[in-house]
């Protein structure tokens, strides 16, 4: 999908999520979701203060911030970006500087601005698709970019009682996604990787693959325990919809799955895009998982399935 | 009687009939009948279904849509071997066709004795489930969905009316019928003396063209029911690459004929719609060409 598509998509989901208000739902632990700014967005709250993932779309920080007070009055220390894309991290620069960074010694004095504001976490290759070379206007503004990303796999943390991780999950939904996993709580916030609304988003333009999407669905699925007989145990935080547990993001996998397998097929039969996309391999799960129009159809999926496949070869 | 008992008798009857008509505990008589017991079931209905499973591809009598019928047709019964689907559980649309004792009591205020839900044990898969019968809402959309659901009640004259939301995905048959995790359940439990009737009527427009009627029978058991366990751990019973799922490509199913060629009717009539619940389809195959031995 091009990049003015992806702008005007999110565009419309802005106007929506203004009119909409934002609700809290309690996951477990000490991990609650807030819904309805665009992109699911994650708050972890104990004796510390606050952690933020995902911030959703710009204009919608006003209710998010309302939405985190009623949950904590202590301060915004960390925001997480699970990706790039505008609806995850459109409140970056509202929810950071709505908190506060913890420093001491020469650090505050000698730069004064250091507390100024929470510490913003992401992947690196959030910050390259966020940024540009001097001189060029950057994609996204710079209050918006990350304070801090890590380049390593994993950027573990201890925050409220609680062990934290982000763990990179390379060209999949983008190339910058990042799985956060609070271990204590058992919460595993996927980002776009996994949604429950749509078909994935396999954002080949900024580094995703269908090979990546499903070695991360694989890796979540690793990570996620369920309960006994088969039910909650680790809860899964998608990046649009609704909480689920372990067995919900199985049926997910194996759809991706399936698709990618049916698509390689008809590749292997020689077919073209026109001619896959027409063949209908995706019915079964059409109704269920197609986006009626913008992100998410059938036949972007499709056509993305299939573009990444033949890149592969 | 004493002078006292003269002059304030009536008072105390009266006083007494008023709280026993109108006040927190007393006789105020609820509608509905007691479920409370261990309940068997009866297998005399589709029997064959219920006890050692469907065929493959049998999908007869079942309203599905199109895209039912291919997920299941793509559906390799191998995928029971992945560990992560090896203990998944019966969803609560489907899981009293299987062998269960069913174990019914009431959760009471207990202050009030006011009927708060009606719990139900079922031992196959070790579900408990919980009808809740004190009037509240059902949870926001993004909230978790289970494989018993979120579930209220309402007596209608006698019998227990059941709506269920938040469900999973989970069989219409366990042979790769699927409904959605959008299905919404309607239920009612009947009671006659010691037998009683279950129907479950399950809506998907995902799935399912039109609403799918099923019903159960239980009888009271006066012996305690044998409570089953049923403790689940996953193994790798087939090696494969990571992330495998077994399926089949479309076209490619080779038991696409095997239930039909042996009960000698159409594949067409085996691949289910809703046409085939009714009689006059009958009329239809009557005029279409017999079945017999298909080739693959």
């Amino acid at each position: 999908m091009k990049l003015g598509t992806v702008l005007s998509v999110i565009a419309c989901l802005a106007t929506i999520a203004s009119a909409q208000d934002v609700q809290t739902i309690p996951v477990q632990g000490n991990v609650y979701l807030i819904t309805g700014a665009g992109g699911n967005i994650t708050v972890q709250i104990g004796d510390q203060g606050v952690l933020v993932v995902d911030t959703g779309l710009a204009g919608t920080s006003d209710k998010v911030l309302a939405a985190i007070r009623k949950l904590s009055p202590k301060p915004i220390q960390y925001v997480l970006n699970t990706h790039v894309h505008a609806d995850h991290t459109g409140g970056n620069d509202a929810i950071r500087k709505a908190g506060a960074t913890f420093t001491g010694a020469n650090v505050t004095g000698n730069l004064v601005d250091i507390a100024n504001g929470a510490q913003l976490f992401a992947q690196d290759n959030v910050m390259q698709r966020m940024s540009a070379p001097s001189g060029k206007q950057p994609p996204v503004p710079t209050a918006n970019w990350p304070t801090e990303t890590y380049v390593s796999g994993r950027k573990p943390m201890f925050f409220n009682n609680e062990p934290v991780i982000m763990i990179h999950q390379p060209h999949a939904h983008t190339d910058g996604d990042s799985l956060v996993f609070f271990r204590r709580s058992d919460v595993l916030v996927t980002g776009d990787i996994f949604v429950t609304t749509s078909y994935p988003f396999i954002d080949l333009e900024r580094g995703g693959s269908i090979q990546g999407e499903i070695d991360a669905l694989n890796t979540i699925l690793e990570l996620a325990i369920p309960g006994r007989q088969d039910e909650a145990g680790t809860y899964i935080i998608p990046g649009h919809g609704r909480i689920c547990d372990a067995p919900e993001l199985l049926e997910f996998r194996d759809m991706v799955t399936i698709v990618r397998d049916r698509v390689q097929a008809s590749i292997k039969k020689g077919m073209t895009l026109a001619q896959v996309k027409a063949a209908g391999l995706t019915k079964d799960y059409d109704a269920r998982y197609s986006a009626k129009s913008g992100i998410g159809t059938n036949d972007m999926f499709v056509e993305a399935v299939y573009k990444s496949v033949s890149q592969k070869k | 009687m004493s002078s006292a008992a003269k002059h304030f008798g009536p008072l105390l009857f009266l006083g007494s009939a008023l709280l026993l008509a109108q006040g927190p505990g007393g006789y105020n008589p609820e509608p509905g009948v007691d479920l409370s017991g261990n309940w068997g079931p009866v297998f005399h209905e589709d029997a064959h279904e219920r006890g050692p499973g469907p065929e493959l591809v049998n999908y007869l009598g079942l309203p599905i849509t199109d895209g039912a019928r291919m997920y299941a047709l793509a559906w390799d019964a191998s995928r029971f071997t992945v560990p992560e689907h090896q203990c998944e559980v019966h969803i609560v649309s489907y899981i009293y066709r299987g062998p269960l004792n069913l174990k019914i009591w009431d959760e009471r205020d207990p202050v009030s004795q006011k009927l708060v839900a009606i719990k139900q044990y079922i031992d196959n898969y070790e579900q408990t489930r919980t009808i809740w019968m004190d009037g509240r809402p059902h949870p926001p959309d993004a909230a978790p969905h289970t494989w018993m659901g979120f579930s209220t009640g309402k007596w209608e004259g006698n019998i227990l009316t059941v709506y269920t939301t938040h469900l999973k995905q989970g069989w219409i048959r366990r042979n790769g019928l699927r409904h959605s995790d959008q299905t919404t359940l309607v239920e009612h439990f009947i009671r006659h003396a010691d037998h009683m009737i279950h129907v479950s009527i399950v809506t998907d427009p995902l799935t399912l063209t039109e609403p799918l009627v099923k019903s159960q029978d239980f009888v009271l058991r006066v012996q305690t029911g044998q409570v089953w366990l049923y403790p689940c751990e996953p193994v790798v019973e087939i090696e494969r690459p990571r992330g495998a799922v077994p399926h089949y490509l479309p076209g490619e199913n080779p038991f696409l004929h095997e239930f039909a060629d042996h009960y000698k009717i159409p594949v067409e009539a085996a691949l289910g719609g809703a046409e085939t619940i009714y009689p006059e389809y009958q009329t239809k195959l009557t005029k279409s060409t017999p079945a017999g031995p298909s080739a693959k």
